[in-house]
């Protein structure tokens, strides 16, 4: 009995060896360099295209696709929605079925590229003519790694300072008190507006948006957290140091980041029960597509806007947001190349807010525009505006005024450990372990570790 | 004849062991292989001998995690254990709609974890959860429960209990297994309940309360999911708690956040030999109070 059960469970798990073996071998591998004859204005395509992590689930959205599967001139759009899985996506390209096109974070870009998970897009733009002139230079520096640019951006993020009109009153306080201008004004600012009767807080003051604003802050400060070609992190500057200490020091002074964090967590943030609308919170700086959402569900809301400032007056935005990439392998790079082409066109986006605007003008609402990573499709857009009157004229006005006064952070092949690095250090000093410099001593250790060792494997790899 | 008889049943059994041996047992020595290499999902990996290793050991965040877990699991298998046990005995006692109670414990088990780990977060909002807003009744000003490094893990052990439902309806089983007469004869004797559940009946599902110990450890030492979405899940993208840093979140940071895949390996490795150690101790220290009918092994 015993000789053929070994003999059976041996061939099982040769079989079983047999198959995974077959397996290995086929991620990683190199795909064929594209060619500049792949890319073509004038080719037409054939098949499909699978686009990963884009859902066309809005006017805006749908416009474009279409627009870009006309562009196409024969294949068709697979779209496969949700937000980018990097598992499934550095999966896909390991096993070397990778999607056409990726949609993702700017910030992921230099990642994927020190990585080799997606391609150079030298060729596509030669090849298809792109203008890189027409991008916002901060969202195109975003994507600009080893001095070849690696996708093409998307939409733009910006922030402004967003307050209630109201509690602003109530407290004798203007939108100068809170915009950032002058910062013993804000932390003064988030004292009168805070309510907390009986100790339990009613009404945040002022939402300093910490840990993800940590940048803002610094920058106001005249600090970046990282070196211009993303080498160097720069994270224990004494300027970071004082703008996180200030910043913290705003919940501080309203009870602790404990207290604000647990009314924010219970806000209805998306809904007509928002904490602006409910007189729960004073004032934040806060990314641009919230007027919008404000627009929307809350038209009659007390507000008042201003671009987010600098000590110096300044309006300052830190610039974020989304982008068009080609995975290495890609069985249809010329067809995905066409596609982030048209999907980023100055008259595709015109075409995109034009259907934006006849559904707002439908439903009775005005266009509050939409914020690309296209400067001339901005301009364009910026004149098909239509009045929602006050607040909402001025919350627009701050926004285009806050995407002329961006910076971002350059793009580098450690992006979530460094990201990771700073953001843990705010975490702590938030949950009160630790002091923002012991905090941002330790990151700065862990950020620039992991930069060195990301560099060194780049440089490895290109060498 | 008996030759036969067992190619058919390695026959039978022949999609289990395909399934194992391509979906267990090779991942398992795969990953042996790259906790030795520097491997990053897309490039091929290269060999670094036992430089992951190494860096575990000067790495404080496996510390920490580690740390993390252990903590956890001293907390919440108890815990949840004496939470069953009182479950099931109520609902042994129970005379009438048994059957609606035993699906109304295990109900919640059905639960996304995911889901869970959402719960918690309004379950124990510091300002307007349920949680504090009870407590609040007895005039007790409760914690921060989610930002507070010091309640986040008794938060996390108390929102466990949420999925004690499978553990009850095994205990509850072992429960209708105990002999009447035991107890009748107890009775007679003049012993009373407390009496009776010290003497007769947990020594009669030892065998029970030590299996779920040694899994429900080895499930706590495993903890990710609802820990990962309350504190650094993609509804918190930014916010994140070191005092939840469970050691299967730190791996899973390292392998798919970073893509330091060989060191994950490593990690994973390290996490079985823990395991293994943790569960070997459990077993012999535990055994001389577990009673066995037939004779203990």
């Amino acid at each position: 009995m015993r000789s053929p059960l070994v003999r059976w469970s041996v061939l099982s798990v040769s079989l079983a060896l047999a198959l995974t073996s077959c397996a290995k071998g086929t991620g990683g591998g190199a795909a064929p360099t594209p060619s500049a004859g792949q890319f073509n204005p004038g080719a037409t395509f054939s098949g499909s295209i699978s686009v990963m992590g884009f859902g066309a689930t809005d006017e805006i959205g749908t416009t474009r696709v279409d627009l870009a599967e006309k562009a196409l001139v024969g294949a068709e759009i697979k779209l496969i929605e949700g937000d980018l899985d990097i598992q499934q996506f550095l999966s896909a390209v390991a096993a070397g079925d990778p999607p056409d096109i990726i949609y993702a974070n700017r910030d992921q870009i230099g990642t994927f590229a020190s990585r080799g998970a997606i391609m150079p897009l030298t060729e596509c733009i030669k090849g298809e003519s792109i203008d890189t002139s027409m991008y916002n230079k901060n969202a195109l520096g975003q994507v600009t790694f080893g001095e070849q640019i690696w996708a093409i951006p998307e939409f733009n993020q910006v922030q402004i300072t967003m307050a209630n009109a109201d509690l602003l009153k109530q407290a004798g306080l203007t939108i100068g008190d809170v915009n950032g201008s002058d910062w013993s004004k804000v932390t003064a600012a988030a004292k009168k507006l805070v309510k907390a009767p009986g100790g339990k807080l009613k009404v945040i003051g002022y939402d300093s948006k910490l840990p993800e604003f940590l940048p803002l802050w610094a920058k106001a400060n005249g600090a970046d957290l990282l070196s211009a070609d993303g080498r160097t992190a720069q994270l224990n500057n004494p300027a970071v140091v004082k703008a996180l200490e200030f910043a913290v020091g705003i919940y501080d002074a309203q009870g602790g980041f404990a207290k604000v964090k647990a009314v924010r967590d219970s806000a209805d943030f998306f809904g007509k029960g928002n904490q602006f609308a409910k007189n729960e919170l004073g004032a934040m700086p806060m990314e641009q597509w919230y007027v919008n959402v404000l627009n929307d569900v809350s038209p009659k809301a007390p507000l008042v806007f201003d671009t987010f400032r600098t000590p110096q007056g300044q309006p300052l935005a830190y610039s974020s947001g989304s982008s068009w990439a080609i995975p290495k392998g890609s069985k249809n790079p010329g067809a995905a190349c066409r596609f982030a082409k048209t999907m980023t066109l100055v008259d595709t986006w015109k075409a995109a807010a034009q259907a934006r605007l006849d559904k707002r003008k439908a439903d009775g609402k005005p266009f509050t525009g939409v914020l690309t990573g296209n400067v001339k499709a901005d301009a364009e857009i910026e004149k098909m505006l239509t009045s929602g009157g006050e607040p909402w004229d001025a919350g627009v006005k701050a926004v285009y005024e806050a995407n002329e006064n961006t910076f971002s952070l350059p793009a580098n092949p450690a992006d979530k450990e460094f990201k990771d690095a700073w953001q843990g250090a705010v975490n702590r000093v938030l949950n009160g372990q630790d002091e923002p410099k012991a905090a941002l001593d330790k990151a700065q250790q862990d950020a620039q570790k992991a930069l060195d060792e990301a560099w060194a494997g780049w440089t490895k790899r290109t060498n | 004849m008996r030759f036969v008889e067992t190619r058919a049943a390695l026959l039978f059994i022949s999609p289990w062991i395909l399934g194992f041996l391509i979906f267990t047992a090779w991942p398992v020595i795969n990953s042996a292989y790259l906790s030795l290499t520097d491997y990053d999902v897309i490039n091929d990996p290269s060999f670094v001998g036992f430089d992951n290793y190494k860096t575990l050991f000067e790495d404080p965040k496996v510390g920490l995690a580690l740390r993390n877990t252990f903590i956890f699991m001293v907390m919440s298998v108890p815990t949840q254990l004496v939470v069953s046990l009182g479950l099931a005995l109520l609902l042994n006692s129970a005379t009438r709609a048994t059957g609606f109670f035993r699906t109304a414990f295990f109900l919640p088990k059905m639960t996304p974890p995911v889901a869970v780990g959402i719960l918690l977060l309004m379950l124990f909002n510091g300002q307007s959860g349920l949680i504090n807003g009870f407590l609040g009744i007895f005039g007790i000003d409760g914690p921060a429960w989610t930002t507070d490094p010091n309640w986040v893990k008794p938060g996390l052990v108390l929102m466990s209990l949420w999925t004690v439902g499978s553990s009850v309806v095994i205990i509850l089983a072992a429960l209708r297994g105990v002999p009447q007469e035991l107890y009748d004869s107890a009775v007679v004797d003049g012993a009373g309940w407390w009496k009776r559940t010290l003497r007769i009946t947990v020594p009669m599902i030892s065998p029970t309360l030590f299996f779920l110990f040694i899994v429900d450890s080895i499930n706590a030492l495993q903890s990710f999911t609802e820990a990962y979405t309350a504190f650094f899940g993609s509804g918190n993208t930014t916010y994140s708690n070191d005092a939840a840093l469970f050691y299967a979140i730190y791996l899973f940071q390292q392998a798919f956040e970073f893509l330091h895949m060989g060191y994950a390996s490593a990690l994973a490795w390290l996490l079985f030999i823990v395991i293994m150690a943790i569960t070997v101790v459990q077993i012999l220290v535990t055994r001389r109070f577990v009673h066995y009918e037939g004779g203990n092994p």
